[in-house]
């Protein structure tokens, strides 16, 4: 009830029309990996997910920053259920604990450039997408764009404007037999920019 | 306050409902004759504008029909829709924050909320004086320098023909002309109505006549053909209607002249605005249609032209 409630709102605010290049519904988990450069990133791609699906699909956070008021730690634990991370605590521990819900049947969104950007350049990703690929090989890893959010709720800004913003859910891509760490981390970074232009190329030929 | 008893009311929208109906008959015998590939998507897409009418005719008559207030939340809506495709179009940066959130938050409920209660003096200055100063003060205070100019401009422009225009079509509503007592709701019946005709019209005779192009690096669809066609039959039609405005049909000619002259004027500017954006539509809301903004167009430059007129003529 909350939850549709905050979904509907980020899908109000934000506008945004998502387009999908694969199927919403999947038989197996999914990492869903997106460019960061709001607050609003992670609702807007779990508002813009089908009601059953977003059921199923939990996002990765700080735990630092949802702990810190009554009010976030309710809307991390009760609404979004998001797996909390220590950011201080290093990586294997927050390895096992994405694998963990992943195993548990969840599907995870998270932000592997590990901090918001200015919303232009999308910073190198951080090996934690690689390691859970390397934990969880039956998850499949779905690239999303997100174009506007910057706008919509720019660093340091705490209401939004509503600017219209795009999202897109691209092809997933697979890790390959003896993939190293930086092959796989610099094809889902491509996977993630190209989704731009491939929105860009739908606009300017409509 | 309700106009459903209002029997000029009942035959104008009987007479839009009709034309509607007409045309979806057109609709399903063109698509039944398409033959070639371009025809079926031209009449596919005509299809899809029709029903899109329906929905967009109805939402107004329903607006229209409950009195003021549905009419001032409708455009305030509309307001709100507008200038949010209209900024999204534009670059607007971090920097620009600040004075977003006074566009969207402050500036268009205030707007609004005067054309409701009807306090004239500052519905016409609140915009173009106080809004005017305090975006460039907004964006000097939060301190970023590039292109300060430019931006600053952008968001006054966006305010003025998203908001402070579109307002002009129910602050029709508080005008008092005399022997036209309570029934300044059919004023923007009829502004709305001639608009849209216009539009309509240009396309069809566009599409039917249209040879010579007026602008063809601005929009490629309007044609002198269209344009002559488009204006003469909605002015026609602006004059037949004279008994419903508080017009003699001289006057009602030269009104619906306006503003499909006016109307025709800000479709162009608007165009212009997105070939230089390199986009076709502002938005996809509306299907066959785009977005809002490109639906009310035109009636953003009519709509205080028609005001203004008005006002100072028949007050």
């Amino acid at each position: 009830m909350v939850a549709g409630l905050i979904a509907g709102f980020a899908r109000l605010m934000s506008g945004a029309v998502a387009t999908w290049h694969v199927q919403p519904h999947s038989d197996r988990v999914r990492i869903y990996f997106a460019n960061h450069s709001s607050h609003a990133d992670f609702a807007t791609i779990w508002a813009a997910l089908p009601a059953d699906v977003r059921a199923r699909t939990r996002p990765v956070a700080a735990a630092d920053y949802w702990q810190r008021s009554r009010l976030r730690r309710y809307l991390a634990a009760e609404v979004f259920r998001a797996v909390l991370i220590d950011r201080a605590g290093g990586g294997p521990a927050a390895t096992e604990q994405m694998a963990a819900a992943l195993r548990a049947g969840h599907s995870l969104i998270i932000f592997p450039e590990g901090t918001r950007g200015d919303g232009r350049v999308i910073a190198p990703f951080r090996s934690g997408l690689y390691h859970l690929a390397v934990a969880v090989p039956e998850a499949e890893l779905i690239p999303v764009r997100l174009v506007n959010l910057n706008r919509v709720l720019p660093k340091g800004e705490a209401i939004p404007v509503p600017v219209i913003a795009r999202l897109t859910f691209g092809a997933p891509i697979g890790l390959e037999e003896g993939e190293s760490k930086e092959s796989l981390l610099a094809r889902a970074h491509a996977a993630v920019v190209a989704l731009d232009e491939r929105a860009k190329a739908d606009r300017d030929m409509s | 306050m309700s106009n459903l008893s209002d029997p000029v009311f009942q035959q104008l929208l009987g007479g839009i409902f009709a034309a509607l109906a007409l045309g979806t008959i057109a609709g399903q015998l063109l698509k039944r004759r398409a033959r070639s590939e371009d025809a079926r998507a031209t009449v596919a897409n005509m299809n899809q504008r029709i029903k899109a009418w329906w929905v967009m005719c109805a939402i107004f008559a329903v607006a229209v029909l409950t009195g003021g207030i549905g009419s001032i939340i409708l455009f305030a809506l509309l307001s709100f829709l507008a200038l949010r495709e209209f900024i999204t179009l534009v670059d607007s940066g971090r920097g620009d924050h600040r004075a977003l959130l006074i566009a969207f938050f402050l500036a268009l409920p205030a707007q609004y909320v005067l054309v409701a209660i009807g306090w004239y003096g500052l519905f016409s200055i609140l915009i173009p004086v106080y809004a005017f100063l305090l975006i460039p003060g907004v964006l000097a205070v939060v301190g970023e320098t590039e292109n300060f100019l430019q931006r600053t401009a952008t968001i006054q422009w966006g305010l003025a023909i998203c908001v402070y225009a579109i307002s002009h079509a129910p602050a029709l509503l508080f005008l008092d002309i005399p022997g036209y007592d309570g029934r300044e709701a059919l004023l923007l019946f009829y502004l709305v109505l001639v608009v849209q005709l216009s539009d309509v019209l240009q396309y069809i005779f566009g599409k039917l006549f249209g040879r010579h192009k007026i602008a063809p690096r601005v929009s490629p669809n309007k044609t002198w053909e269209g344009f002559v066609g488009g204006v003469a039959c909605a002015t026609a039609i602006g004059t037949a209607l004279w008994w419903a405005t508080p017009f003699d049909p001289l006057e009602a000619a030269m009104m619906s002249l306006l503003i499909a002259l006016v109307g025709f004027l800000g479709g162009l500017v608007m165009a212009a605005i997105k070939r230089d954006r390199g986009v076709k539509d502002y938005g996809a809301l509306i299907p066959g249609h785009g977005g809002v903004l490109d639906r009310i167009d035109s009636l953003t430059f009519a709509a205080p032209v028609f005001f203004h007129v008005t006002r100072f003529f028949f007050q």
